[in-house]
């Protein structure tokens, strides 16, 4: 047995007093679990306490917190542990991020993480009549979205979510991981027109900015983040959607620009960006010339930065013919190859 | 110590001031760099976004160039995008070796084989400078302690998470390196809320408001903590910090005037190097203030 300070954050609404902070001491063993620490407090101490929990097993993905300000599950996270990485001695313990707080440790989940997976019809949407018995699909086929389909719905990655803290509309982690689950499955008859929605919507897969909180966080390594760039995937490359958010215009010149001269020449991104990967449109377009005009003061500052030389001109590597040859041997394939490590694991090999 | 040095884009390309840090800093640490000039950039994950197997096969090019360095210690790379794009593609080329030798068939046609091996690594400077230079041999090297200099650190997404993936199980105080060796160099490391967050670059051609208010608040956040600069490993960080923090302070409606300087240079400073050999006058951001404050540091 040992001692346990928890700096729990306090809120009651009823109260019209602001959150506070309250220190409890309890005494367990250092691997039982922060969720029982919570609850020896709630029985012993303050039978007020608010805190959302049920199989305590990592299951059921009720008791989502922040402990010393990383999103986690309560009931996965063992006190011992949780006190080494303590700053002052007390193992801080506060509600999730990104969602308004109901009562002490526990979040809308309605407001934000429910209202959010709601939006991306998370359900099947097949073709045609229904087969006369079940629907039928090769085991092999449904491999790719098992990663997708591991989410207890914790919301610890909506909680951990860095584009959310700032644009609380972006669809998220969460729900865009379940976006997949629906967009990778063989026998949803709306895949091209999910995907549209997902690209063409200002706060969708192209509103993640590649932060990697939600791979960080997420208890059951769901990789939300993957799964948000195999929907761009699938959007830019399988159906070409050419979207009004830039998403393919982005991909296509990076892309393109890596395939011709091997490093970034980042003097025509943003032009190629707004004109769907081309030079010529993203010049001649209205609504790319808009953005332009819109960039015109970093453009300024660039050439004040850099001069006219490095924004027009870029050189080849020295055996650029190389590079492209990996391009095209590659992209001419019939089927993209994915090394996915969730799904095959590691080899055992040394 | 010899290393194969990969430069990455930016810092060729809109920081050449970071490129030519490093070519200072350098030699004041003992570091022989043999630049790979014909690597490739590292995708920055949106080659991999495209077509992993593309993204995996134009860094395993980098790495097996670096393997060739004879003599090399390892690869060291300056940004932190590079090093979490291309920490990535190695994760999946050490994992599985069908995969490996897929990917190596590849490159037979330029004769270039990646070689997993265990002591064989890829690090940023930032963790290079503290694991094998070390933080001992770095403070007898300081001829001008940065004293009084409050310094924020911001790391970039891509060096601090996975942390999985990004080796912090050997190395769990990787997220606190920039506090550590600004201290070493006589600095005082300022804390804030935005030291581990997103700049928001990666959107910013695809949602210019999400990408600017990050930018901006975390710039704010650096003023309100009372900062005198904040420092960056990562160049595609520094151009939405400094680059763009002009508009960034328009999205966040308030003035941020927060110098931003890359790594190498706070390191070039308390090592004795003059703020324009370090490229310190090309910023967007003026760092005039931060270079006055240096001054006095040398007159004392």
């Amino acid at each position: 047995m040992a001692d346990y300070a928890l700096k729990i954050r306090r809120f009651d609404p009823e109260s019209g007093e602001p959150a506070y902070w309250q220190e409890f001491n309890v005494e367990l063993e250092p691997e039982r679990s922060v969720l029982d620490g919570i609850l020896q407090v709630r029985g012993d101490q303050d039978g007020s306490l608010g805190i959302r929990c049920s199989c305590q097993a990592a299951i059921c993905g009720s008791c989502g917190v922040k402990i010393n300000g990383r999103s986690r599950l309560a009931c996965n996270t063992q006190l011992g542990e949780a006190a080494e990485r303590a700053k002052d001695g007390a193992i801080v313990v506060e509600p999730m991020g990104n969602m308004p707080v109901l009562k002490d440790l526990i979040v809308d989940m309605d407001a934000v993480h429910w209202k959010k997976v709601q939006r991306v019809v998370p359900w099947l949407l097949p073709d045609g009549p229904p087969p006369e018995r079940e629907y039928i699909v090769p085991a092999e086929s449904m491999i790719d979205i098992t990663q997708s389909m591991a989410c207890i719905h914790c919301g610890a990655c909506v909680s951990a979510c860095l584009s959310l803290e700032v644009d609380p509309e972006f669809i998220g982690p969460a729900a865009l991981a379940k976006a997949y689950r629906f967009v990778g499955d063989p026998r949803d008859g709306q895949t091209e027109q999910r995907l549209k929605d997902l690209a063409e919507d200002p706060h969708g897969i192209y509103d993640c900015t590649h932060c990697f909180q939600c791979v960080e966080v997420c208890p059951k390594d769901v990789a939300p983040m993957d799964q948000i760039m195999r929907l761009r995937r699938r959007a830019t490359d399988d159906f070409e959607i050419k979207d009004g958010n830039n998403g393919y215009g982005h991909e296509q010149a990076f892309v393109r620009i890596i395939e011709k001269w091997g490093t970034l020449h980042e003097g025509q991104m943003p032009v190629r960006s707004f004109g769907q990967g081309s030079m010529v449109r993203g010049q001649t377009d209205p609504n790319a010339v808009r953005q332009l005009v819109d960039s015109a003061g970093t453009a300024v500052n660039t050439l004040k930065k850099v001069g006219p030389r490095k924004v027009l001109f870029h050189h080849k590597l020295p055996d650029q013919k190389n590079v492209r040859r990996i391009f095209k041997e590659i992209e001419s394939k019939d089927e993209r190859l994915e090394l996915n490590l969730y799904i095959v694991g590691e080899d055992a090999e040394e | 110590m010899k290393l194969a040095y990969w430069p990455g884009c930016v810092s060729r390309g809109f920081t050449p001031e970071l490129h030519g840090a490093v070519a200072k800093v350098a030699p004041k640490l003992d570091l022989e760099l043999v630049e790979l000039d014909r690597a490739n950039c590292c995708g920055a994950g949106v080659i991999a976004e495209h077509n992993q197997e593309l993204a995996d096969t134009l860094n395993a090019r980098t790495f097996a160039m670096a393997q060739g360095v004879e003599g090399a210690a390892g690869m060291m790379n300056i940004c932190s995008t590079c090093q979490g794009a291309q920490s990535e593609c190695q994760e999946r080329l050490d994992a599985d070796t069908a995969y490996r030798e897929h990917i190596n068939g590849n490159l037979d046609a330029e004769g270039l084989t990646y070689e997993r091996d265990g002591a064989w690594w890829n690090k940023n400077f930032l963790w290079l400078l503290v694991e094998d230079i070390g933080l001992d041999a770095l403070k007898e090297k300081v001829v001008r302690p940065l004293e009084g200099l409050r310094i924020a650190p911001f790391y970039g997404c891509y060096i601090v998470r996975p942390s999985k993936r990004l080796g912090f199980a050997d190395h769990p105080e990787r997220d606190t390196y920039l506090e550590q060796v600004i201290a070493t160099l006589g600095g005082d490391p300022v804390a804030y809320a935005g030291s581990h967050k997103c700049c928001g670059f990666p959107v910013i051609t695809m949602n210019k408001e999400t990408s600017l208010r990050q930018a901006g608040r975390h710039m704010a956040d650096a003023v309100d903590a009372g900062a005198d600069c904040v420092v960056t490993p990562c160049p595609l960080c520094h151009l939405n910090l400094d680059l763009q923090q002009p508009d960034a302070a328009r999205y966040v409606e308030r003035d941020l005037d927060m110098p931003v300087l890359h790594f190498p240079q706070i390191v070039g400073l308390a090592l004795g190097l003059e703020p324009k050999e370090l490229g310190m006058n090309k910023h967007v951001v003026s760092t005039r203030d931060v270079q006055r404050k240096v001054a006095a540091l040398a007159a004392a």
